[in-house]
């Protein structure tokens, strides 16, 4: 379909005796209706380039970082030292994927397996009480997050979970041994991403699950499948990029989290070797220096590519797992 | 014969019950992690919680456990949430219309949904960044007005893409009948709107929920302050940098305080997601079904 539809045939089109007398009144109407058209279709022209916007203008203040050091040198450079120039985000990146992993390793199957447990296992009752209960964990600020990591995560890591792993695992495995017994670390940190992204990557399964079409596990109960061998089928049959999509979206939520994570993981730049380890990630680098920014040539610029390379990080796994979705929303279904 | 069909009956039997007891463990665990923030929050908030705090700004010493309250905080932030709905809504409710009313192009309304998904996906501390640049170039300091903006960008998603969910809904007919009355398209928004209300009182509700609760935007473009919000031009403070500046003292009066102050947002929040649920039924009555 084009241009035209109902509405101008009946306002602007010719019946079939005389045409209509175009009064001032029908022509004030049509062009408030035009006024309103180009207004409309410029916001949303906006709106379909804020992201770039956001973008283009992150890159001009990056610009003279850019000029000053190669992209590499800032990618791979290890130390982060803005009165000596040295602006490296190495052990931040790193510090962002190890919690971010260590969150999904958390959280993907009990998230999934949640998800499929509303799309396929319950009574529509029972699932208007539990989606607001998902709605209401995944409404809890992220501060708040971070207070529940101070006071239970954090202490729970420092009084059993250290202690236990020094007596059992981290005698003999670097990656469980006790090297910080504060509790601020990769583990809390990780703990308390996995709780924030659970909601959604439930409620994105949830979603996905349900748009594929009945008739598929109809067919295979009917052949005798039990109720979960006609769920592996549904799930192998469509929904698993889906699902995928759903993890991607949630590595992105998690790797872009900031305050809960500033709160919980320690904040020490460093290449972490062990759970206990302290990790220093990239959102918070940003949201911890914005104090000082004004003080040091080149630092706000560095700041800025900080939030640039999240960003892009965020996009490339955003705009793939969301055209993941409007595919499978499309195809519906084999 | 009959005995490895009986077996692997069993297997699959056994299957189906492990898996079932999984999802439900999975449930059960997201439930009670669900309760054992909103317990711990409000058990340690409870204590320090004082008519005080809800009532007075901070006196000087306050970050050292002097006297005074978060008073500033909360009208902040909710000085900052109303703004950023408001402009967010000014923004999404016309865009959305646009996809719905106006263009019948199916790469544009595509192309918009999938930004505005993308937009829903990019870190608030991004946005806040932006807006810190934004600041540079206009030569704005930490404001009001600048912590608005930043917020804006964070809400616009969830408001616009509720509202489109809640549009998509509308009945074909109705568009068909207002306009065989000869209406335009521009009069044919007024009925939508007075169909989607409910909606859109929802997509709302929930932007200001997400506005309230988000720091990591405002951080670099609000600032703070211990005085009330008194102008756009001034710096404001808000609830959750308010918690997360309590908790980093090393004063543990002033960290209980945070932990007040996240029970007063977490309330906050509380009392807006269930308005928002509330809504969807409460205000249908101009609803055609």
């Amino acid at each position: 379909m084009t241009e035209q539809s109902v509405g101008e045939v009946v306002t602007t089109g010719q019946p079939a005796q005389a045409p209509p007398k175009r009064t001032q009144a029908s022509r004030w109407r049509q062009s408030k209706d035009w006024i309103a058209r180009q207004l409309f279709g410029l916001l949303a022209l906006v709106a379909a380039l804020m992201i770039l916007i956001v973008a283009a203008t992150l890159s001009t203040r990056v610009w003279p970082l850019w000029q000053a050091y190669s992209l590499w040198d800032l990618l791979t450079g290890q130390t982060w030292a803005p009165h000596r120039g040295l602006f490296g985000y190495a052990n931040f990146m790193v510090g962002s994927m190890a919690v971010t992993l260590l969150a999904l390793a958390f959280v993907v199957a009990p998230a999934v397996l949640s998800g499929i447990f509303l799309a396929e296992y319950t009574s529509s009752r029972r699932r208007a009480f539990l989606k607001p209960l998902l709605d209401l964990l995944a409404g809890i600020p992220s501060v708040v997050y971070g207070l529940w990591g101070v006071l239970f995560v954090v202490s729970v890591t420092r009084d059993y979970i250290g202690p236990w792993a020094e007596q059992t695992l981290g005698q003999h495995i670097a990656f469980f041994s006790r090297t910080n017994p504060s509790g601020y670390g990769l583990l809390a940190g990780g703990f308390v991403l996995a709780v924030m992204v659970f909601p959604f990557i439930t409620s994105i399964t949830d979603e996905v699950m349900r748009n594929i079409p009945q008739a598929q596990r109809e067919a295979a109960l009917a052949l005798g499948a039990t109720r979960w061998e006609a769920t592996k089928c549904v799930v192998l049959h469509g929904g698993l990029p889906g699902i995928f999509a759903a993890i991607v979206l949630g590595i992105s939520r998690a790797f872009g989290e900031t305050l809960a994570i500033m709160m919980v993981a320690g904040n020490v730049a460093q290449f972490p070797r062990s759970l206990f380890d302290a990790v220093y990630p990239l959102p918070a680098l940003i949201a911890n220096n914005y104090g000082e920014i004004m003080s040091v040539p080149l630092y706000e610029s560095a700041l800025m590519g900080a939030a640039l390379l999240l960003l892009v990080v965020v996009l490339l796994f955003n705009i793939g797992a969301r055209l993941v979705i409007i595919r499978l929303r499309q195809g519906g279904g084999r | 014969m009959k005995r490895k069909a009986i077996s692997r009956n069993w297997r699959r039997k056994a299957e189906e019950r492990c898996f079932t007891i999984l999802m439900w463990l999975s449930v059960l665990t997201a439930t009670v992690l669900l309760g054992l923030i909103l317990l711990i929050v409000t058990w340690r908030g409870i204590g320090a919680l004082s008519w005080e705090m809800l009532t007075q700004v901070p006196t000087g010493a306050f970050y050292l456990g002097g006297k005074g309250g978060i008073l500033n905080a909360i009208t902040g932030s909710l000085a900052l949430a109303t703004g950023a709905t408001l402009l967010a809504l000014f923004l999404a409710v016309p865009l959305v219309l646009y996809l719905h009313v106006y263009t019948r192009n199916a790469r544009i309304t595509q192309l918009i949904r999938l930004t505005l998904d993308v937009m829903w996906g990019i870190p608030s501390i991004v946005y806040g960044a932006f807006g810190f640049s934004l600041m540079l170039y206009l030569g704005l300091r930490a404001s009001l007005l600048a912590g608005i903006i930043a917020l804006a960008l964070v809400v616009l998603p969830i408001l616009a893409r509720t509202f489109d969910e809640v549009l998509s809904l509308t009945p074909r007919e109705l568009y068909e009948v207002t306009f065989s009355l000869g209406a335009t398209r521009f009069e044919s928004i007024g009925i939508l709107l007075r169909q989607t209300i409910p909606g859109l009182v929802t997509a709302i509700l929930l932007a200001f929920g997400r506005g309230i609760g988000d720091a990591a935007s405002v951080l670099f473009t609000a600032g703070y302050t211990n005085n009330m919000p008194e102008s756009l031009f001034r710096p404001v403070a808000s609830l959750p940098l308010a918690i997360f500046f309590q908790l980093g003292t090393p004063f543990a009066t002033v960290q209980a305080r945070a932990y007040a102050a996240a029970l007063v947002l977490t309330a906050l929040i509380l009392i807006i997601s269930l308005a928002a649920q509330l809504s969807l039924t409460r205000f249908s009555r101009h609803v055609i079904r």
